[in-house]
């Protein structure tokens, strides 16, 4: 009896794991299904590198470099911002601050991950917007910029706590070691803790990067979404994420348009992919 | 006595209300090596831990009375740690080799207080450390190797190693061997007494036959107290103290 009962509840929870899975292989299968259609009007290579999206002129066009260089734009500015604040603070925490400070920062770190990207959004669009516009003295403050500082929030928390996880982890051994030998404080952060920690790190950039590049709300709204080549961070773009959330509402089910926006679903899934398994090998290097 | 490299005056520690160290005083002699025995939180280890103020780390510490090294109060507000450290090295339970290649521990420490290093000094100073804790023939083509891929044995020598290219004086060891099976406890103890002609030694131990075997003075102490130390020898074989005598006897501990 109680045998079966126990085969009964493992098959259960077999039945789950196996859910996750089926869905996400549907789910894949449907984004290749429709997102394939389209290179059977557009070449691969016409999709990736062609510089004009228009999809709804006669005849359409459709590449998407213009939108991967937004994308690409808005993430790096965001990366150039995060990374050097994001490891800086979770060094802080994890190595100087005091306990209390510790705890503070930390609740103030989760709840910056628990604001919704609308609310950023929002409020990037009527705060760092007018900012960037009166700064730059540019016509208008959507621009690539403004989306990299908005976006740069998003990646801070997942890069704090991330890192500072790898760097309370380095064993306390290390550190005393360090300061046997006379090491200051920083000395033995900066040759011991964070080599030590090195892979934690990097997998927690790119875990904040993946989420900047998926990000779709907030860069909607304040990077200005013109699809066109940007000549300069200074310039509005529009993302691949944006283009998608903006355009599949209108596109005709089963058009050239439609199977595009599929086509980029794709090529976000790649990325996104790409930059996960990245940072997971890192994160698991040591173990 | 006159070449006292290390005197302890009245020295007592706390623990925020726990008091760790009783009123401890003794002198250690240079190039000799001296254990320190006793039951487990006996304050052994807390007492190595003050040569090099290792305890500063750790919060709420209080200390008082006097360290002497080379006549220098090492509790000094002028000291200057970074000298105190250097010149006292010291030896951990666990090895703990730096996540970096075998050559770059070596060079830790000349890293973190030298500026401006020529690459040959840095190679000359990695074959002598290696060589003085005899790894170098072991090691010597693997030098880029990352340190932790060592064995337990390899690592402590290669802590030990460490400590030597930083030129100290005093090497600290708490429970060096501890981690280690008995062949490489065996050879350990080998190397320390090889090192001792150098330096002087302070090591601590739970295991009553290393100091016998190793070492030339033992101290043994008790609920924070020094309760003896003199010659091994003697130590083992006609303790003073009664509470000496039933510990290395075996009634307790």
């Amino acid at each position: 009896m109680r045998k079966l009962k126990e085969s009964i509840i493992e098959k259960l929870i077999l039945l789950c794991g196996l859910a996750s899975v089926f869905f996400v292989v549907l789910i894949f299968l449907f984004l290749l299904k429709e997102g394939l259609a389209v290179f059977k009007t557009i070449s691969l290579k016409d999709f990736i590198l062609g510089k004009s999206w228009y999809p709804i002129s006669e005849p359409a066009q459709l590449g998407i470099l213009p939108l991967i260089m937004g994308s690409f734009l808005v993430t790096i500015g965001a990366a150039i911002i995060s990374i050097p604040i994001g490891v800086g603070c979770a060094i802080y925490i994890a190595e100087i601050a005091p306990l209390r400070l510790k705890e503070i920062l930390k609740v103030g770190i989760e709840l910056l991950a628990a604001i919704p990207s609308v609310v950023l959004g929002f409020i990037g669009m009527v705060t760092i917007v007018p900012l960037v516009k009166s700064i730059f003295h540019l016509p208008t403050g959507l621009t690539a910029i403004s989306g990299s500082i908005m976006l740069a929030f998003m990646a801070m928390p997942t890069i704090v706590s991330i890192a500072e996880d790898a760097l309370y982890s380095v064993p306390k051994i290390y550190k005393e070691g360090a300061f046997a030998l006379g090491a200051t404080h920083w000395q033995t952060i900066y040759r011991v803790v964070l080599p030590a920690a090195s892979s934690g790190i990097v997998a927690a950039v790119m875990l904040g990067i993946g989420r900047v590049i998926g990000e779709t709300m907030a860069v909607m709204m304040i990077t200005g979404n013109a699809a066109v080549m940007p000549n300069s961070i200074l310039a509005p773009v529009r993302t691949l994420t944006a283009t998608i959330a903006a355009e599949m509402g209108e596109a005709v089910v089963g058009s050239e348009h439609y199977f595009a926006l599929f086509g980029i679903g794709i090529v976000l899934f790649i990325i996104s992919f790409c930059i996960n398994v990245t940072a997971d090998l890192f994160l698991h290097r040591n173990k | 006595m006159i070449s006292a490299k290390i005197a302890i005056k009245n020295l007592n520690l706390w623990y925020s209300d726990f008091q760790a160290l009783k009123n401890v005083n003794t002198t250690f002699v240079a190039n000799k090596i001296s254990a320190m025995i006793g039951p487990s939180g006996c304050g052994k280890s807390t007492l190595l831990r003050t040569f090099d103020r290792m305890n500063d780390l750790i919060e709420g510490v209080r200390v008082d009375g006097q360290i002497l090294i080379d006549q220098e109060n090492i509790f000094d507000p002028k000291m200057d740690l970074v000298k105190l450290r250097k010149k006292v090295g010291m030896v951990f339970q666990r090895p703990n080799p730096f996540p970096l290649s075998i050559y770059e521990n070596i060079v830790f420490g000349e890293r973190i207080h030298k500026s401006n290093l020529k690459r040959d000094q840095l190679d000359e100073s990695v074959e002598i450390s290696l060589k003085s804790v005899l790894l170098w023939e072991e090691l010597k083509d693997k030098l880029k190797k990352p340190a932790l891929r060592l064995s337990l044995e390899q690592k402590q020598r290669l802590c030990i190693a460490r400590l030597i290219a930083v030129k100290p004086e005093v090497l600290l060891m708490d429970e060096p061997c501890s981690a280690l099976d008995p062949q490489a406890t065996a050879r350990i103890e080998e190397l320390m007494r090889e090192l001792k002609n150098k330096y002087t030694i302070i090591i601590v131990t739970h295991n009553m036959q290393q100091a016998a075997r190793v070492s030339d003075d033992t101290g043994f102490m008790l609920l924070g107290e020094l309760i003896e130390f003199g010659h091994t020898q003697e130590i083992f074989t006609a303790p003073k103290d009664k509470r000496t005598e039933d510990y290395i006897t075996g009634r307790y501990g």
